[in-house]
């Protein structure tokens, strides 16, 4: 058993209370610390992706006790995937947050940020779904802190929003959870999925509640219409690194529900079967919808950018929902473009936000490095509006010929298209307002500061990771395409989980 | 026992609701509060109810009581418990900050913006 598996979630476990503890004073020291322990995950991470791209399930149990009773940790491709994404994202969100400046706006950013890395890898990798709860839990907490930092009276608004909607969501996560104990009498992941299909058809009705109501929280995760409303106000509200950092959580969402609607209650499951075509689907689609037209009618850039997330999570979502593992791999291709264009649009929103007074989408004087900021933002705009030739553009088409087939195809590439029109529409508006229409005003003599060399090197940090995505976007898809095939073949990862022996099961084999 | 614990859960989920939609921070926070009993009580008798049953197996012992959901609820009630602290802080520095304690947006445009500022 390698302990490698648990270092990602331990790590920033003991960084934070090192941070608070014994470089509270010293921003210096905080960053100096942060920075070297994202790397170090970074590494690591690569390392666990490495080691399972073979299609080898890495199983670490907690005190050697086995799995239904024992909490398991398992990295598979699609988990090691997600968390190196984490990771690589954390890195460039945090060089962002020091070269702005951002981190020492308030208290305990680095802390706060390290917590959240932790709750995130831990929502990745854990193989049982009381502890999803637990690491939910952490990553919001720190989330919390982080949607706060730096105060103001509309900050403090949003992030009364964002608190109380997740209490709520947590508080519906515990009665999908009792009500799954109730009828399985197991939480772990591997053994639900044994368990559910012993159920006969007589008795489903705990059961069914159960997994929709599962799928109600992982919803409101991926922020998917109509339970999105937490979203906009408190994302556009957040300090522009946090936001980015956010553009992974919806994604733990996503991860959850591909995870557990493959191995728990897959599509061919009769408990089950109608939640993924005649629910999921339509909203996935009114999602896709709804964020697209909000980045037409967004009055503010930091709007603009988090309906543009919503929008991407529908797209997401439509490819999920359809349950095949063609739509599954060009779901995760578009998982990561989608992760990568958000922060890197909220990091370019921040940058406009220095130079001029407000985030409004009206004609202001030119900002300092318009040009650069401009041109940045026009790449981020085309990324996530999906034109050619950036990694939007290929998802998306993968997207459509994997719902090519299903009986619902002219809905899906009907509201697909349409919706890439109006947000290429929104984003080129706000572009040409915010940039070109700023020569047309008289400067003020206002004077902003310049953006910090380090803000532009994170931010094209960013955008030549979605570029590499696009190059090797053939190594990327094939990559996915194995990782569907391992989803929907689940038995070695069951089996690895259930009968791999550890503590419990010794004396039980030695009676025999 | 059961119609008792049943109608709880059920009282106490449909008061939570109630306050919850009073849109207020006060009223909406004693609703999460109450849902979280509700759910602390549901998590509870998911385990089946049993009265003066051991929650430990031995081998003289047939009835029991199932030992997971207790250890479920006392995370669920420490997590919630620190949770409850931390959205009444909040709540109070939003309120102490704007003199407002709804908590959906108003229609009235505010002045004040949370940019960049510290």
């Amino acid at each position: 058993m390698t302990h490698w598996l648990i270092v990602p979630v331990i790590l920033p476990a003991l960084l934070a209370p090192f941070i608070v503890l014994a470089a509270r004073y010293h921003i210096g020291i905080q960053r100096a610390f942060s920075v070297v322990g994202v790397l170090a995950l970074v590494a690591l991470t690569a390392g666990l992706a490495v080691a399972t791209s073979d299609g080898t399930v890495l199983l670490y149990q907690l005190g050697d006790w086995a799995a239904p009773f024992g909490i398991v940790l398992v990295g598979d491709r699609l988990s090691t995937m997600m968390v190196l994404l984490t990771t690589v994202l954390a890195l460039f969100v945090l060089l962002y947050a020091i070269g702005s400046g951002w981190d020492d706006r308030g208290r305990h950013f680095h802390a706060l940020f390290q917590f959240q890395l932790m709750g995130i890898i831990g929502a990745f990798l854990t193989g049982d779904l009381f502890n999803l709860f637990v690491f939910f839990e952490v990553l919001l907490i720190a989330s919390y802190g982080l949607m706060i930092h730096a105060g103001g009276n509309a900050r403090m608004k949003a992030g009364l929003q964002y608190v109380l909607f997740n209490l709520i969501g947590s508080t519906l996560f515990l009665f999908a959870l009792g009500a799954i104990y109730a009828e399985t009498g197991t939480l772990n992941m591997a053994d639900l999925a044994q368990r559910v299909t012993l159920i006969t058809p007589e008795e489903t009705v705990g059961i069914r509640v159960a997994a929709v109501l599962l799928l109600l929280v992982f919803a409101i995760k991926a922020a998917l219409v109509p339970l999105h409303f937490w979203l906009p106000s408190s994302y556009a509200e957040a300090p522009a690194p946090v936001a980015a950092l956010f553009a992974i959580m919806t994604k733990v969402g996503a991860y959850a529900i591909i995870r557990v609607y493959t191995m728990v209650f897959p599509p061919d499951l009769e408990v089950t079967s109608g939640l993924h075509d005649v629910w999921l689907l339509p909203a996935a689609l009114v999602s896709l919808a709804i964020g697209m037209t909000g980045v037409l009618a967004a009055k503010k850039l930091d709007r603009l950018v988090a309906f543009s997330v919503i929008g991407s999570m529908g797209m997401v979502m439509v490819a999920i929902s359809l349950f095949t593992p063609q739509s599954i791999a060009a779901a995760l291709y578009y998982i990561v473009h989608s992760t990568l264009a958000g922060a890197t649009l909220f990091l370019i929103s921040d940058l406009v936000r220095t130079g001029r007074a407000n985030l409004e989408l009206t004609p202001q004087p030119a900002i300092s490095g318009n040009a650069l900021t401009a041109a940045l933002f026009f790449v981020g705009a085309i990324a996530m509006a999906g034109l050619p030739p950036l990694s939007g553009f290929l998802g998306k088409l993968l997207v459509l010929d994997a719902g090519y087939n299903s009986d619902k195809m002219v809905w899906i590439w009907a509201v697909v298209l349409i919706s890439s029109l109006v947000s290429i529409v929104g984003f080129s508006r706000a572009g040409s307002i915010l940039f070109w229409k700023a020569h047309s005003v008289e400067p003020t003599g206002q004077t902003f500061q310049r953006p910090a060399a380090l803000s532009y090197v994170a931010v094209g940090g960013l955008i030549a990771m979605l570029i590499a995505h696009t190059v090797f976007a053939g190594k990327v898809h094939g990559y996915t395409t194995t990782m569907a095939a391992q989803l929907f073949a689940p038995e070695p990862y069951i089996s690895t989980v259930v009968d791999t022996p550890g503590k419990l099961s010794k004396p039980k084999t030695e009676e025999k | 026992m059961e119609l008792l614990v049943a109608s709880a859960i059920g009282i106490l989920t449909a008061g939570g609701l109630y306050l919850l939609l009073r849109l207020r921070t006060f009223p909406v926070i004693l609703g999460i509060s109450l849902l979280t009993y509700a759910v602390n009580v549901f998590l509870f008798a998911s385990g089946r109810l049993t009265t003066a049953a051991p929650p430990i197996l031995r081998d003289d012992i047939s009835l029991y009581a199932d030992p997971l959901p207790q250890a479920l609820v006392l995370t669920a009630i420490v997590i919630s418990f620190g949770m409850t602290a931390v959205v009444v802080m909040i709540g109070l520095g939003a309120f102490l900050g704007s003199d407002d304690d709804h908590v959906d947006d108003q229609p009235a445009p505010d002045e004040d913006k949370a940019e960049g500022t510290s």
